[in-house]
C-alpha cells in the first residue's frame, strides 16, 4: 500500500525546521511503523537525500527510546503501544500521516524527530532512588511487602520514560512520569525513608525543567504505552502536599 | 526529612512555587466558591416561596447587627476568587512556556470538552459575576428598589432584571459555562488534593456531573420562570 508522510525536518536544534511531504509506495502491512521509516530512509539515501532521524533501540516496546506524534497522537492511534510496536496493518492505502517530534520546552529537538529527554534523567537524579546498605545480599523476604502495594508499585514501575505523556499533555506536564516514579518507590517499604524528600525534590526539578502543570485532563493516561493510570498523579500530589505540610 | 528546620516563609514559597501547590490552592478556593454557589442557589430558590419569603431572607442577610458577618463572608469570597484566578493565570503562563512550539496537527485522546475549556469558561463566568454584582447588589445597571434602608426588594429587582431578554440570555449562558466549569472542577479537586481510587473516582465524576447539572437547572429556572410569567 501507499502511505503519504508529512515529516518534521529540522537539521539541528538551531534550525527552524519545516514539514516535508514524502510518499512511501511499497508499504507491507506486516512492517512495523519504524520499518516503514527504514524503507523510506533507504530510498532517501539512494536518492542522495538526508535520511529522517528518529530514535529507536529495542524495537520491542520495552526500552522507551522510540516515539513521535502520528496525526497528533503520541505513538500513533493504537492505545497501549509504543511506535515500534505499531504495525502498518492499522493503516490503509493512501493514508496521510503527520509525524512530529515531542513538543515541549523541556524536550529540545536534536534533529528531525529526535528530542533530548535528559530533563527526565535530571528528575530521576533529584529523587528517583532509594538508599540501600551495600555489602552482602539481604535475606529474601526479609522485608514484607503487601501484595496490593507490590502490584500497584509494579504497575507504576512499568513506565519506560518515553515522554509520550509530556508530548500529549496540553500543558506539556511531566506529571504522569514524575508521579509514576514517586508511586513506584513510595509504595514499597524500601522507598519510605526518602518518601517526603523525594516528592518535594522531584516535583521541584520538574518545575525547574519547565514542564507544565497537570490539569487532570487525562491525555497522558490515554496514550501511555504502559497504560499508567492518573492515580499515580494523585499519589504524587498527596505525597507532595503531605510532605510540605508535615515536614519539620 | 532531616530535623534541620526550614524557614516557614521559605516552606510556603516552596509549596506555592510548585505547580502542585498552586493546584492545591485552586482546589481549596474552588471548594469555597462551590459552597457559595450552592448557598446562593438555596437563597435564590426562595423566590418560589411566599412572595415575601426572599425579601425576608435578604433583610436577614442585610441586618445591620450582623453586617460584620456579611462583610466577613464577602471578603473571604473575594479572597478566594482572587487566589483562584491568580493561580490559574500563573499556571496558564507556565503551560504556554512549557510548549513554545505548537503541533502542526494535534488530536485529543481523552480530554473532555469541560477540561479543555476551563480557561474559557472561567473568565466568562468571572465577567458575568462582576456584571451580576453591579446589576443586583450595587445597582449600577438599573436602579434597585428598596422596601426600606437595608431591606432590598429582591423579588422586584429580579423580576425587573430578568424581564430583559439580554440580561436573561447572558445569565443563562454564564450558568451553562459555570456548569461545565464545575463538572471538571468538582472531581478534579479531589485528584489535585491527592485522592484517586479506582472504585470511587468514576463515581466522583458522575456525581460531579449530576451536581453541576442540578445547579444549572436550579439557576436557569429563575430567569425562565420570570420570562414565562410564573414568577410575577
Amino acid at each position: 500500500m501507499k502511505i503519504i508522510l508529512h515529516i518534521w525536518r529540522q537539521r539541528n536544534c538551531k534550525d527552524k525546521g519545516k514539514m516535508t511531504r514524502y510518499e512511501v509506495p511499497n508499504v507491507n502491512q506486516e512492517m512495523s511503523f519504524l520499518e516503514m521509516l527504514d524503507v523510506l530512509n533507504e530510498d532517501l539515501i539512494l536518492k542522495n537525500e538526508e535520511p529522517v532521524a528518529f530514535d529507536h533501540d529495542c524495537r520491542e516496546g520495552i526500552c522507551g527510546t522510540c516515539g513521535c506524534m502520528v496525526n497528533g497522537m503520541a505513538h500513533g492511534p493504537l492505545p497501549g503501544t509504543t511506535l515500534c510496536q505499531l504495525h502498518m496493518r492499522h493503516f490503509k492505502e493512501g493514508d496521510e500521516l503527520y509525524l512530529e517530534p515531542w513538543r515541549a520546552a523541556a524536550f529540545p529537538v536534536v534533529k528531525d524527530l529526535v528530542v533530548d529527554r535528559s530533563a527526565f534523567d535530571r528528575i530521576i537524579a533529584a529523587g528517583g532512588y532509594i538508599s540501600v546498605a551495600t555489602g552482602s545480599a539481604p535475606d529474601g523476604n526479609a522485608v514484607l511487602v503487601p501484595k496490593e502495594n507490590a502490584e500497584c508499585s509494579m504497575d507504576a514501575a512499568a513506565c519506560i520514560g518515553c515522554g509520550a505523556c509530556v508530548a500529549m499533555c496540553p500543558n506539556a506536564s511531566a506529571a504522569l512520569f514524575t508521579g509514576a516514579k514517586i508511586a513506584h518507590l513510595g509504595l514499597l517499604p524500601q522507598g519510605q525513608p526518602e518518601r517526603d524528600q523525594r516528592a518535594i525534590a522531584m516535583v521541584a526539578q520538574a518545575r525547574q525543567e519547565l514542564f507544565g502543570s497537570c490539569t487532570n485532563i487525562g491525555e497522558c493516561e490515554a496514550v501511555c504505552p504502559k497504560e499508567i493510570k492518573l492515580e499515580v498523579i494523585a499519589r504524587m500530589n498527596g505525597d507532595f502536599i503531605r510532605a510540605s505540610l508535615t515536614g519539620r | 526529612m532531616s530535623a534541620i528546620a526550614i524557614n516557614p516563609v521559605y516552606r510556603v514559597v516552596r509549596f506555592y512555587e510548585a505547580p502542585i501547590g498552586k493546584k492545591a490552592i485552586m482546589a481549596l478556593t474552588g471548594v469555597v466558591l462551590f459552597g457559595y454557589v450552592v448557598a446562593h442557589l438555596v437563597g435564590n430558590l426562595q423566590i418560589y416561596g411566599d412572595p415575601q419569603q426572599i425579601n425576608k431572607y435578604a433583610a436577614l442577610l442585610h441586618n445591620p447587627a450582623t453586617s460584620g458577618l456579611l462583610w466577613g463572608a464577602r471578603i473571604a469570597l473575594l479572597l478566594a476568587v482572587v487566589m483562584h484566578i491568580v493561580a490559574s493565570i500563573q499556571l496558564w503562563k507556565l503551560k504556554n512556556d512549557a510548549r513554545p512550539v505548537a503541533y502542526v496537527k494535534k488530536d485529543d485522546a481523552a480530554a473532555t470538552y469541560a477540561s479543555r475549556t476551563m480557561m474559557w469558561s472561567g473568565p466568562i463566568v468571572a465577567a458575568f459575576v462582576i456584571f451580576h454584582v453591579l446589576h443586583l447588589t450595587v445597582g449600577a445597571v438599573v436602579p434597585l428598589q428598596e422596601i426600606a434602608p437595608n431591606e432590598p426588594n429582591v423579588r422586584a429587582n429580579v423580576i425587573a432584571g430578568f424581564s430583559n431578554p439580554a440580561i436573561s440570555a447572558f445569565y443563562i449562558l454564564a450558568i451553562a459555562l459555570l456548569c461545565i466549569h464545575l463538572y471538571h472542577g468538582l472531581w478534579s479537586m479531589f485528584q489535585s488534593l491527592g485522592f484517586s481510587h479506582p472504585r470511587y473516582t468514576p463515581k466522583l465524576k458522575k456525581g460531579a456531573a449530576i451536581f453541576a447539572i442540578l445547579i444549572a437547572i436550579g439557576n436557569c429556572s429563575i430567569p425562565v420562570a420570570v420570562m414565562v410569567g410564573l414568577v410575577k
